[in-house]
Order: structure tokens, then C-alpha cells, then sequence
């Protein structure tokens, strides 16, 4: 089958930058720990407020400035609400729901995540600025959705 | 033989539209402009409410005019639209009419998915099924709905077997030759929509249907939802195919040139059937319980499956060029002052492809892992899916309906329809400018999709936010404009005076160029090529799909949250 | 002889096509980048 040269001279170069772009993100993924939120980490979506860690959720400390951050998004809001967080902390966030999918973005971060009911979900995101961050439910879950949000204090 | 062939099918060109076989097209065409007028609506008192310039009345629900927006949009408008387009196309190119049978499949086909879709939006209507069209689980919508999805996906695979047996008519009736690549790439859309489908119907036949009734108490959320995005990607290039093919086909014979090359375009499709469906986690990428070496792998294949649009880029410019420098025109860009800029068939794809270039790079970043973290559930994914499918493919198929229209029913297009449709075109272009471009801007700064009029108890962000949603209200409105002046045009389409042999509006069939080699037998090897498409998709889903399985996270109840 | 090949090249000229999809490439390329930094600095 005839490919005209610049043809073949113009996908090479679109399939290279496409490979660069696996690389980079593949590189900061598996190398540099910028995965994107995971866990295989299942739990009874009835039983959340009965099961560790979410019976007693907020921050857990497990370094010096190193947090585990034990927290359930519901219809309509988040706990625990208002957390405040010191500077510079690096933060564990797990996240699940006990009703419906929400979704757990901090804006202005990289924190974007999914709460599904059955599993709890992880990222971890060093807060390098304060300031009074905005925590929303991206992810439709009924009548009150558009109110569903908190904050988190960084100071 | 295939000399012949070519020879007889360019005369045909001239002849009338079946008659028996408009009445298909044309109800096709009135319930998706239907649908396009009551999901534009919807979308209409959408933009104003986040605008904070009006409020709905008591009966009505934000998220119950969206769930009816996202259904009348992007499921009904596009696939009665394209089931329409390729029922008429395969009448013209393989055959001049379709054959009994496929003429009782497809009324079939049509009747089914009629009945769902009424059944659905009376649901929707009554407030039964505020889930939207993505109807995530443990969200739980009355069992109807869904029952109402079932007809309309088994009604359009029944549409898509009228198709193949169309095909399967003209190759045995034409033993040796190249199938027409109309018939070529109808088969490869509907065969793509043919295996796409199964992921959505696994999950609403075994798992939505009996929970919803109430025969089983729980749901597996992961599962559903992954044999939703199975379905979910492919379901994109379900939309895109039908537009490549008006690019491919039709577009090369509006401007007087030549098609670039049959068998590039043909192969461009084969690397749509393997790529577009193995990649449904990149809209999972943010979810739990899916190993990060499986998003990564499917986000590896979802970037394959960029390849046959940089090709298509390359095949469109390349006619364009082509056509022009043999018209004379000279240097770099001269060719592009000699295309039919005046002509509404032409110009309304080609705004479609060029809308593309910020769509597909938009795609691209979305499907880049922990990238998405920056635009998932943002508004800056409904601006890039308002380039696709809103601009892309919706002016692509309305550049189309210009011509389609009076074809099928032997009239003309006037001079003044083309000046309208170009107005519309025009008017679309600016609503979706502002509007689009807003949602693109303001989900960077983390505003939220399919969310309601709020100022999240006045935090300092969505003072920032305020303006983009105004400007989207604005462009919105446009937008709505242009959805009334669309419907508006395909009335007077119908309602244009008759025309004969050479005033009828015709169907625009391109040619190859006369130096292309002939195109290769084993593109059309449908077999090979499902074959290796299976062997992908096993190899994307066994191992985190087999684990949703065995390992199974505790099941959910029902919630009713609206 | 060579008018024919002069024909032939000009029919084929692709060299606007290929500055035009190399535009392509580079507003991918550029947008790409601009939200990859954007991530890396938040």
C-alpha cells in the first residue's frame, strides 16, 4: 500500500510526540509517585461510620508532618468538615462513601478523586500553601449536590 | 469488472433516492431533529440557571433537565442521525435501494428504539430517572428506564444487521470487486456500535433490571461502571465515524477534487475498530479498585487510537492541497482560497474538522493518567465533549442534512437554504466559541460539571468562577439560536421545490484519484480484524476486570438522592 | 518528459498539507504541555 513520504514523514513524528507523552506521564507515574488516585481496599458501604478507619475520621498522624487522612463524603457533605492541616503536611487521603458515588476534588490541587461506595480510595498530596481550600463533590449524587462541599485549613 | 463497476456507479449518482427507502431516512432524521430541539431547550435553561439568571420553576429539576439533555443529545440526536445517514448511503452505493429484508430491519429496528426512547423520556420526564445519561450506580432510576435503554440499544443492533446484510447483498452481487467505501465504512461503524454495546447491555440487563425491580438487594458499583466506559469510549467514535466519512467521502466530490487515498481511509477505520474500545478506564482514571498498571496500559492503547485521526488530518489537507493546485493554485496555501467557502456542505464540516484540532487535543490531556486529576468531572470535560460531538460531528452531520434532505425526496437546495445553513453555521460557531471556551478556562480553575446554581456558601473561588458561567450562559443562548434555526432549516429543507436530474439536490459520492493504486483486498478481512480486536480487549480487561470478579467489593443498595 | 514529471509534481505537491498538520502537531504539542505544567505546580 503506497504511503506518500510526507504522510509517513508526519505520522512518525505525531506517533513519536504521542510516545513522549507516555513517557513522561509514564516516568512521573511509576517512578516519581504522581499515580494517579488508587487502592483495592474494599469496605461495606453500610458499615462505614462501624469500620476502622472511618469510625473515627480526620487526621491520624503517622510522621513528622505526615498524616493519614481518614475521610467520607455523603449526601450532601464531607467529614470531618473544616480540617485543618499544618503547613507543609503530606497527607494520605482515604476516601469513601457510604450512599452513592461522589467525587472529592480540592481546588486548586491535584487532588481529584472518586468516592465509590464498596471501596476506599487514595491519594497523597503534600500541601506546600496555605490558605482556606475549597472541597467539592464533582461527581452528581442527587437533589443537594451543588452544596455538597467543605474546606480544609492549611496554616 | 471493477472498471465497469466504478463507471455504472458514477452515472447512478444522478438518479433519484429510492422512494420507499426516503420514508427510513427521513423518520430517522425528524426524530433525531426533534430530539435536538428539546435537548437544546433543556440545555438552554441549563446555561441560565448556573448563570444565576433565572430560576426553574418548582416541577422542574436542574439535574432532570440535564439527565434529559445528555439522553436527547448524545443518544438519541446522534444515533437516529447516523443510523439515517448510513441507511442512505448504502441504498446509493450498494444497490440504488435497499434490499427487502434490510428495508424490514430497518423499519424494525427504527420501531424499537422509538418505544424506548419515548418510554425513557417519559421516565425522565417524571422525574423518574434524575440519574443522567451516564446512570451511575447506586444511583437507582424506576426499572422502566432502563427497560427503555434496552429497546433503544437492541433496536439499533437490529438497525446495524439491516446494514450488514445490505453489505453482505452487494459483495455477494458483486463477486471480486472492492466493496464501495460508503458500505465499507458503514459496516466498520455499526460493527464497532455491534461489540461496543455489549459492555452497557451486560450491565442494565443483569445488573441495573433485576436490582432496580428489587430481585437482587445489592450492585456491584466498580463493575458497572467498567462495563459502562467499555461501552462509553467507542461510543464517541460510534459518533466520529459517520462524520470521517462525510470528510472521506462526500466532501472530496462537494469541492471538485478526488478522494486522497481509498485504502488510507479504509485502514484508518481498521485502527478505529482495534483501538477505540480496550480503553474505557481513561474515564476511570480517577476511580479505586483498578490497578494503576491497567490505567496506565489503556491509557498506552486510548493514544493508539489517536493515530488514524492524525491520518485523517493528513488525508483531508492532502485533498484539499490536491484539489486546489490542480484548479491552479500555487504556494503554500493558495489551495485553501479555492475551496467552496460559499457552500454550505463544505463549509459546515470543515468548521466540524477544524473545531477538531483543540477537540482532539483536548482528548488527548484527558486521557493522560494522573493528568485528568486536572480537568475529571471539571467543566473543562463538557467543553471538550461540546467541541466533539457538540461541533465536530453535530455541524458535520447538519452540513450533511442540507443536502441529504432534498435528496431523498428528489428537491432541490435552494440558494437561500445554503445562505441559512451558512448563517446557522455561523451562529454556532460564536455560541460555542463562548461558551465552550468558558468551560475549557473555568474547569482549569476547578469549577464543576453537572452541578446546579451555587456559590459553595460563598467561598472566594466561584466569585472567580461567576463570569465564565456567565459568558456560558451567553453562548448558550446563541447556541439555542441556532439549534431553533437548524430545525427551522430541515422543515423548509422538506418543504423546497422538486428538482430533476440536474437541479435535485445530489448525494455526493467521491471518486478516487485516477493515479491511486488499487486498494488492498485484506483491509477487508473483517474476520482478522475482529479477531485481533477481541485479543485486545482481553488483554485490557481480563486481569483488573477478572479481579472486580473474583475479589468483589460489598455490593450497594439502592438510592433514590433526588 | 520532464513537463510530465513537472505535472505530476505539482498534482502531488503536498508540502502545504504538511506544514498544515505540523501546525496540528504543535498546538497539541504546546496545549499538552501547558496543562502538564499546570499539574506539575500544583
Amino acid at each position: 500500500m503506497h504511503i506518500h513520504r510526507l504522510e509517513k514523514i508526519w505520522l512518525a513524528i505525531g506517533i513519536a510526540m504521542l510516545f513522549i507523552f507516555l513517557g513522561v506521564i509514564g516516568v512521573g507515574a511509576f517512578a516519581m509517585g504522581m499515580q494517579p488516585p488508587t487502592g483495592h481496599h474494599t469496605i461495606d458501604p453500610e458499615k462505614v461510620s462501624e469500620t476502622y478507619p472511618f469510625n473515627n475520621p480526620g487526621l491520624e498522624q503517622v510522621g513528622e508532618n505526615e498524616y493519614n487522612a481518614y475521610m467520607v463524603a455523603y449526601a450532601f457533605g464531607f467529614t470531618p468538615a473544616k480540617m485543618e492541616v499544618p503547613l507543609g503536611a503530606k497527607v494520605h487521603f482515604q476516601v469513601t462513601s457510604p450512599d452513592v458515588v461522589h467525587g472529592f476534588q480540592i481546588t486548586g490541587t491535584t487532588v481529584n478523586l472518586m468516592a465509590v461506595p464498596g471501596e476506599v480510595n487514595h491519594y497523597t498530596y503534600t500541601f506546600d500553601k496555605p490558605g482556606e481550600y475549597l472541597v467539592l463533590c464533582n461527581e452528581y449524587c442527587g437533589a443537594g449536590h451543588e452544596f455538597m462541599s467543605t474546606t480544609i485549613i492549611v496554616k | 469488472m471493477t472498471a465497469t463497476t466504478i463507471q455504472a456507479s458514477a452515472a447512478d449518482h444522478k438518479r433519484p433516492f429510492d422512494g420507499k427507502d426516503a420514508k427510513l431516512v427521513l423518520a430517522h432524521l425528524l426524530v433525531a431533529f426533534t430530539a435536538l430541539l428539546l435537548g437544546g431547550i433543556a440545555g438552554l435553561l441549563q446555561g441560565l440557571v448556573r448563570g444565576g439568571m433565572i430560576e426553574l420553576p418548582s416541577e422542574l429539576g436542574y439535574y432532570q433537565i440535564l439527565t434529559a439533555h445528555g439522553v436527547l443529545m448524545a443518544l438519541i440526536f446522534t444515533t437516529y442521525f447516523i443510523i439515517g445517514f448510513l441507511y442512505a448511503g448504502v441504498s446509493k452505493t450498494m444497490g440504488d435501494r435497499l434490499i427487502g429484508v434490510v428495508s424490514r430491519l430497518g423499519w424494525a429496528g427504527f420501531v424499537l428504539m422509538t418505544i424506548g426512547t419515548i418510554l425513557g423520556t417519559i421516565m425522565i420526564l417524571a422525574n423518574e430517572a434524575t440519574v443522567l445519561y451516564t446512570f451511575y450506580a447506586p444511583l437507582k432510576a424506576n426499572p422502566f428506564f432502563y427497560i427503555a435503554l434496552v429497546f433503544v440499544v437492541v433496536g439499533s443492533w437490529i438497525s446495524g444487521y439491516g446494514i450488514f446484510a445490505q453489505y453482505r447483498y452487494w459483495r455477494r452481487t458483486h463477486k471480486g470487486s472492492v466493496s464501495p467505501l460508503f458500505g465499507f465504512m458503514a459496516v466498520a461503524t455499526m460493527l464497532v456500535w455491534q461489540i461496543a454495546t455489549i459492555g452497557v447491555a451486560l450491565t442494565v440487563l443483569f445488573q441495573f433490571i433485576p436490582w432496580s425491580f428489587g430481585w437482587v438487594e445489592t450492585i456491584n458499583v466498580m463493575i458497572s461502571r467498567t462495563l459502562f466506559w467499555y461501552f462509553g469510549h467507542p461510543l464517541v467514535y460510534f459518533w466520529l465515524m459517520p462524520a470521517y466519512m462525510c470528510w472521506y467521502i462526500c466532501i472530496p466530490k462537494i469541492i471538485g477534487g478526488k478522494i486522497f487515498s481509498d485504502s488510507m481511509a479504509r485502514l484508518s477505520f481498521v485502527l478505529f475498530i482495534l483501538f477505540s474500545i480496550p480503553v474505557g478506564f481513561h474515564h476511570q482514571l480517577m476511580e479505586p479498585g483498578i490497578a494503576p498498571l491497567w490505567k496506565y496500559i489503556q491509557v498506552v492503547l486510548t493514544f493508539m487510537v489517536v493515530i488514524p485521526s492524525l491520518m485523517t488530518a493528513f488525508a483531508l489537507f492532502a485533498t484539499f492541497e490536491q484539489t486546489g493546485r490542480a484548479k491552479g493554485a500555487r504556494g503554500l496555501f493558495g489551495w485553501l482560497k479555492s475551496l467552496p467557502w460559499g457552500d454550505v456542505r463544505f463549509f459546515a464540516p470543515f468548521m466540524g474538522m477544524l473545531v477538531f484540532i483543540p477537540a482532539g487535543a483536548g482528548g488527548i490531556i484527558n486521557a493522560s493518567n494522573q493528568m485528568n486529576a486536572m480537568v475529571h468531572n471539571t467543566l473543562w470535560v463538557t467543553g471538550h465533549f461540546h467541541l466533539t460531538v457538540a461541533t465536530t460531528v453535530a455541524l458535520t452531520f447538519f452540513g450533511v442534512a442540507y443536502w441529504l434532505i432534498p435528496h431523498v425526496l428528489g428537491k432541490q437546495l435552494t440558494p437561500k437554504m445554503n445562505r441559512l445553513g451558512i448563517i446557522q453555521t455561523v451562529i454556532w460557531l460564536i455560541g460555542m466559541f463562548f461558551m465552550s471556551g468558558s468551560m475549557h478556562t473555568v474547569g482549569l480553575f476547578g469549577a464543576p460539571r453537572r452541578t446546579a446554581y451555587t456559590t459553595y456558601g460563598d467561598h472566594p473561588d466561584t466569585v472567580l468562577w461567576m463570569p465564565y458561567y456567565v459568558a456560558m450562559a451567553i453562548g448558550g443562548t446563541i447556541l439555542f439560536i441556532g439549534v431553533i434555526l437548524m430545525f427551522w432549516n430541515m422543515i423548509a429543507l422538506m418543504r423546497a421545490p422538486k428538482g430533476d436530474a440536474n437541479t435535485a439536490a445530489e448525494f455526493p459520492i467521491g471518486e478516487t484519484a485516477e493515479h491511486a493504486e488499487p486498494t488492498p483486498r485484506w483491509l477487508e478481512r473483517w474476520g482478522v480484524w475482529v479477531g485481533i480486536l477481541v485479543v485486545l480487549i482481553l488483554f485490557a480487561y481480563t486481569v483488573p476486570f477478572g479481579d472486580m470478579l473474583i475479589n468483589p467489593s460489598p455490593g450497594a443498595k439502592p438510592w433514590v438522592t433526588w | 518528459m520532464s513537463r510530465d514529471r513537472g505535472e505530476k509534481d505539482k498534482q502531488h505537491s503536498l508540502k502545504g498539507t504538511f506544514l498544515s498538520v505540523l501546525l496540528l502537531g504543535g498546538f497539541i504539542a504546546l496545549s499538552w504541555s501547558g496543562v502538564y505544567i499546570l499539574f506539575i505546580n500544583r
